[in-house]
């Protein structure tokens, strides 16, 4: 029983990790209608930031600040570079632009810090938490406090305040919301800004809960998320963070448990391509 | 020719026809499809199968394999009938990560062992090797480009590139995008089973991760480069992509670097390619051949 709890613990903290990365991925969606793939970029860009920073500074504080920072350029430029002038062409172009910039950040990334795998050495200012027969260890609390921090503050901020609305605008019509005399470019731009932020913040913390940094971390993550956006409904905020979750779970559950001889990572693919078929709004979407 | 030159050209012609049968899907029908190297993989690992434990001979194999992969590609066509482009693709990114895992995972399809001393091809009962390997490479190709050049001028081709164009003014016309839709996937699928097939007898070893998705990626990549729906487009992009890491030999570690800015950098500035419509390509070889482009013009 207990070896179950804490699979499922594992399992919900990898789908608070997923949910991290999907997030900037559903953001832009619903605001661009655009697959941003070189998100994933974004995370590993992310990561290896913060571990270069962090193994200066010694602060992880510092660390994730500099990193959000870096992420929030990276993506900005993503965006005024590469996708918006290609905003006109059908959505394949800027899907194909977007794997190229994942691509190349992969090489760029194995380039500048070697093709290993560098271990991410952060002492977290914690102890380890137990509850009755279930010990917290202090990189699944991180996990956990982070996805919470995270999920509430973009509720806030997408829910609660004026920005907010004028993203929600933006998404259901840039036209209509530039006619109202919005500057829906900015919108965008903050779009960007938030994703690659919370992107930078998944990256360090995959790093810390698998004390792993490595060129191509972003690969299964980029595609798996785009299976995660699909299954959670497009551009739903909440759908992809329920995908998410359900995606960890049953990823460990199943790879524990249930002896299949599929790899984990054709699963997600598997759930998506059953959901496009059969109910192609997404599970948690609405026609 | 030297050794060296003729394996560059084998592998370049291989990758030829695949693209060829990438772009009848993407160019010409205008699905885009990012699972390609799937279906290579099932040109591949059929004809390794039935020449290593069946003991067919190539010439035997290749028509089962033909069928297969063009049945299997009708199969996974019926995808795009449901969902839209961008959802098409990451479809077929499903897709190829699904058969690299079912081929990578299965003991009977060799595991991550992946299966080797696949024989090679006898052709009027001498074993082809070389020169004369590269020489059915090039004959298989002229066949495709020659298949390929039929398509477009066919009334399928036509129906195709309305479709592309403006699908529900072409279906009020009486073009059902169903039909022709599939009948896009099936020549292009078995196109890439028999490069698939024709990569098996020349490494004579396969591995499932051969056929991954940066694979397809690569593949896309030729399409775009040459200029998608181009008959030529797929020829150039191969011959440029597959000689560059040549060229480039010394940068050998930056050469997947350098794919992906060419590719950034194409899909950015020039998303019709070297010979797409709006291009540089194109308009130099207007202004190069006088009397060809002004016919095309009027």
């Amino acid at each position: 029983m207990d070896l179950f709890l804490e699979q499922v613990l594992n399992g919900l903290a990898i789908g608070a990790l997923y949910a991290l990365i999907t997030l900037g991925l559903a953001l832009v969606y619903g605001i661009l209608r655009i697959l941003h793939v070189a998100h994933a970029a974004v995370y590993s860009v992310g990561a290896y930031l913060g571990l270069w920073v962090f193994s200066w500074s010694g602060s992880l504080l510092v660390a994730a600040f500099l990193a959000m920072a870096g992420c929030a350029l990276f993506g900005v430029a993503i965006e005024r570079l590469v996708y918006f002038p290609l905003l006109k062409y059908p959505p394949y172009v800027p899907l194909i632009a977007s794997i190229a910039v994942l691509l190349g950040t992969e090489e760029v990334c194995r380039l500048i810090a070697g093709p290993y795998i560098l271990a991410f050495p952060a002492q977290l200012p914690f102890p380890s938490l137990k509850l009755g027969p279930l010990v917290f260890s202090p990189p699944l609390l991180a996990v956990y406090l982070m996805a919470g921090v995270v999920l509430l503050g973009l509720w806030y901020i997408v829910g609660r305040t004026e920005l907010g609305l004028a993203m929600r605008a933006v998404s259901q019509s840039r036209a209509m919301a530039d006619a109202l005399g919005m500057n829906s470019h900015l919108i965008i731009t903050f779009t960007f800004v938030l994703g690659s932020a919370i992107a930078a913040l998944a990256g360090i913390l995959v790093g810390i809960y698998y004390n792993q940094v490595y060129p191509t971390m972003g690969a299964v993550p980029a595609y798996k998320s785009l299976a995660i956006i699909v299954v959670g409904g497009l551009g739903s905020v909440s759908g992809s963070v329920a995908a998410s979750l359900l995606l960890g779970l049953a990823e460990t559950l199943l790879i524990g448990f249930a002896d299949i001889p599929l790899p984990r990572d054709a699963l997600a693919f598997m759930a998506m391509i059953g959901v496009l078929m059969w109910r192609s709004e997404g599970l948690f979407g609405s026609k | 020719m030297s050794g060296y030159l003729v394996t560059v050209l084998t592998v370049i012609s291989i990758q030829a026809i695949a693209a060829c049968g990438l772009n009848v899907i993407v160019g010409f029908a205008g699905q885009i499809s990012l699972g390609h190297a799937a279906f290579m993989a099932l040109g591949a690992y059929g004809t390794a199968m039935l020449c290593t434990k069946a003991g067919l001979g190539f010439w035997t194999a290749l028509p089962l394999v033909l069928l297969l992969s063009g049945s299997i590609g009708l199969l996974l066509g019926l995808p795009s009938l449901r969902v839209r482009e961008d959802f098409l693709a990451i479809t077929t990114i499903g897709i190829n990560f699904i058969v690299e895992a079912v081929f990578l995972y299965t003991p009977f399809f060799g595991g991550a062992l992946g299966i080797s001393g696949i024989p090679r091809i006898f052709f009027l009962g001498q074993p082809l090797k070389g020169m004369g390997f590269l020489l059915l490479c090039a004959g298989f190709l002229a066949l495709v480009v020659a298949l390929c050049w039929w398509f477009t001028r066919s009334f399928a081709g036509l129906a195709c590139f309305s479709l592309r164009e403006e699908e529900s003014a072409a279906s009020s016309l009486g073009i059902s995008p169903v039909r022709f839709k599939l009948l896009a996937f099936v020549p292009g699928t078995m196109m890439a089973g028999l490069a698939g097939a024709l990569y098996a007898h020349y490494m004579r070893m396969i591995n499932a991760t051969d056929f991954n998705f940066p694979y397809s990626v690569m593949m896309l990549s030729i399409v775009v480069l040459g200029g998608m729906g181009t008959l030529w487009g797929p020829l150039l992009g191969a011959v440029v992509l597959g000689s560059l890491p040549e060229i480039f030999r010394p940068l050998v570690d930056y050469r997947m670097l350098l794919y992906t800015a060419l590719l950034l950098v194409m899909i950015r500035f020039q998303p019709g390619g070297l010979l797409g419509e709006p291009s540089l390509g194109k308009k130099l070889l207007r202004k190069m051949v006088p009397g060809r482009g002004a016919e095309e013009a009027a």
